[in-house]
């Protein structure tokens, strides 16, 4: 059914390519050595808090605690005019209403994960109808998790068809298709769950949950991404790509802007293609733009925590 | 007789390297290379920078880091997040960690010996500088756990209230070393400041750096836990601003008399109204030095108001 709607034919996966995990873990280390400084730093930090997915997924959520998140995220820092706001905010379906109403019309969008997050393992009927419940209450992104019990045990028709009709219950919202590449063990795996999930119709390729250790990686980055050049290249269409978990400072996200850039180019520079699913780094981004503007090194407590 | 000219050339060669001659098995000695202390790791100045630390006449002693302002910004980070856990520690562990720093100093006392000397001081004077130094650890050991008692207090107050005050640990303290003593000015700023609870980053002195890194590997194995103290080698003029102005430092101290610095560093550090303790007309060596005011100095005082039950004519019970 989903062959008929694309444009493009569906290759065997098991023929994805391999990866060369020396070479792509030296890629990587290079996007580290750039030098950026002054104006350009500025650009990239704020360029990166535009990108931002501000989440909170804990048991211990409570309605106060993603209002407060919601405020966050329109009033990163007034003291510092003209600051972006942050992409999204990522929540559970349950706190989707709140969110939505919280963020109102300020243009920050609400994102959930959905699919029996973050392990997966619930029947499909009650994946697609948890997807459900999030859009009919107003999400505009659904994070889902793919099934990675069935992925490693080879079955690759079962968690492309499950991408596909839980991309088919998502209607306009975009899909960001979570692969928790720490549970994927290598990396020509991770490269195939991105080649399935672009097939089935993600919108966006995600690395982790947050909840796996370890999360996102540079290297585990770039094998993505170019999976995702590869796709463009052979049907035309773009993909978003979401790294998560473990990016908590402004130094780290600049090398994976940097890594952005030089791996699918401009086009893919704004957080209509880019995101970083992260709490903490909000406020290390903030801090290295205050200290850009004062010239003195800054100080955690003058930042607010959510 | 080319041959002989030959062997000439080479015995010309290996003397200008400092050997009598290039035949004799004379070993070529192993200097130690004096790197920074953050975080409990010995790294090289991140800037790659050195100079060279020379003794009166001249004669280079080693080369040190130049510490840059990333190096100081690091030895910030390594020290917040050292705060929570060594201000938290029991008093009396923080006694004997303190005492065991003073313990290994003296198994290397003739080490810092030599390197004092080294630096221009006489053998008298150098014994004298590592003994005050021992001693001056113990001493602030002792205090840990009692400087509490002296400067905390209870408080009369008219209502029903227990009403107590205790000094707590201000946090991260940015010290810029005393210039013209290599070990005691450092082991006397630092030892008030860590008896307290509070963690801290040091510029050693920069033209007599040796010692303080040499007592950067005696805290690195006397059950210090990283981060708590950090030591930077370095030009003060090139760091004093920073050590002033970063907004997570609590307090910053300065112990000489020059002027211009002095207003640098009460001006910038208005920014985050830190601290500034001016220690600049004290005898490092004299008992004048050891006080446990010197601990005060980088407390706050916490004042807490307790209700308490006041039923009927009963009187509180404190």
């Amino acid at each position: 059914m989903i062959a008929e709607t694309l444009s493009f034919s569906i290759p065997d996966f098991r023929l994805s390519p391999r990866i060369d995990q020396i070479g792509v873990e030296e890629r990587a280390s290079r996007f580290t050595k750039r030098s950026i400084k002054t104006e350009s730093k500025i650009n990239g930090l704020k360029l990166a808090l535009n990108m931002i997915d501000l989440t909170t997924l804990e048991g211990k959520d409570t309605e106060g605690k993603v209002k407060q998140l919601c405020y966050k995220a329109q009033h990163l820092h007034d003291v510092y005019e003209n600051l972006p706001t942050v992409a999204a905010v990522c929540v559970y379906p349950s706190m989707v209403r709140i969110a939505k109403k919280a963020l109102g019309n300020s243009g920050v969008k609400v994102a959930s994960v959905a699919t029996a997050f973050p392990s997966g393992q619930a029947p499909k009927d009650v994946k697609i109808r948890d997807t459900k419940f999030a859009v009919n209450e107003g999400a505009d992104e659904v994070d889902m998790v793919i099934s990675r019990g069935k992925f490693l045990e080879g079955d690759y028709n079962f968690v492309f068809d499950e991408i596909a009709e839980i991309k088919e219950a998502c209607g306009t919202a975009r899909l960001k298709v979570i692969l928790e590449t720490g549970e994927l063990v290598t990396y020509d795996k991770v490269r195939r769950a991105s080649d399935i999930a672009m097939y089935a119709g993600a919108d966006f390729i995600k690395t982790s949950t947050g909840k796996i250790s370890p999360a996102a990686t540079m290297p585990v980055t770039l094998v993505m991404l170019e999976a995702i050049r590869d796709f463009y290249y052979k049907t035309g269409k773009m993909i978003a790509m979401k790294p998560a978990g473990g990016i908590s400072k402004a130094k780290l996200a600049l090398h994976y802007l940097v890594m952005l850039k030089e791996t699918l180019g401009e086009a893919w520079m704004n957080n209509e293609w880019f995101r970083f699913g992260a709490s903490s780094l909000a406020n290390d981004l903030l801090m290295q733009l205050m200290t850009q503007k004062t010239g003195v090194y800054q100080s955690a407590n003058y930042f607010s925590i959510d | 007789m080319a041959t002989k000219t030959i062997s000439k050339k080479a015995t010309t060669v290996f003397s200008s390297n400092g050997h009598s001659n290039g035949i004799t098995n004379k070993r070529v000695e192993v200097l130690k290379t004096y790197k920074i202390y953050i975080g409990g790791q010995f790294p090289r100045t991140e800037s790659g920078r050195y100079y060279v630390a020379k003794n009166k006449a001249g004669q280079a002693l080693a080369n040190a880091c130049l510490s840059s302002r990333k190096d100081f910004r690091d030895a910030v980070n390594a020290a917040r997040s050292a705060f929570g856990g060594w201000s938290t520690r029991a008093a009396f562990n923080r006694s004997q960690i303190l005492y065991r720093i003073a313990e290994m100093l003296e198994g290397r006392k003739i080490q810092f010996i030599d390197e004092l000397i080294k630096q221009d001081a006489t053998p008298t004077q150098a014994e004298a500088e590592v003994n005050t130094a021992i001693d001056r650890l113990i001493y602030y050991a002792g205090w840990c756990d009692k400087y509490q008692q002296l400067f905390g207090t209870v408080n009369p107050v008219a209502s029903s209230h227990f009403n107590f005050s205790v000094p707590e640990p201000t946090g991260v303290v940015a010290i810029i070393a005393p210039q013209n003593n290599s070990l005691i000015g450092l082991v006397s700023v630092i030892a008030p400041v860590i008896a307290g609870g509070n963690t801290c980053v040091v510029l050693a002195s920069e033209t007599k750096p040796l010692c303080a890194i040499t007592f950067a590997e005696v805290i690195h194995s006397s059950d210090v836990p990283s981060g708590v103290i950090n030591i930077l080698t370095g030009k003060p003029t090139e760091l004093i601003k920073y050590f002033a102005d970063h907004m997570d430092v609590n307090a910053t101290v300065y112990c000489e008399r020059d002027e211009t610095n002095k207003k640098l560093i009460q001006e910038k550090a208005a920014q985050n109204v830190k601290r500034i303790l001016l220690y600049d007309n004290i005898d490092w060596n004299s008992s004048e030095a050891e006080s446990p005011y010197f601990i005060s100095d980088t407390q706050e005082i916490k004042t807490t108001w307790h209700p308490i039950e006041n039923i009927g004519g009963a009187k509180a019970g404190y």
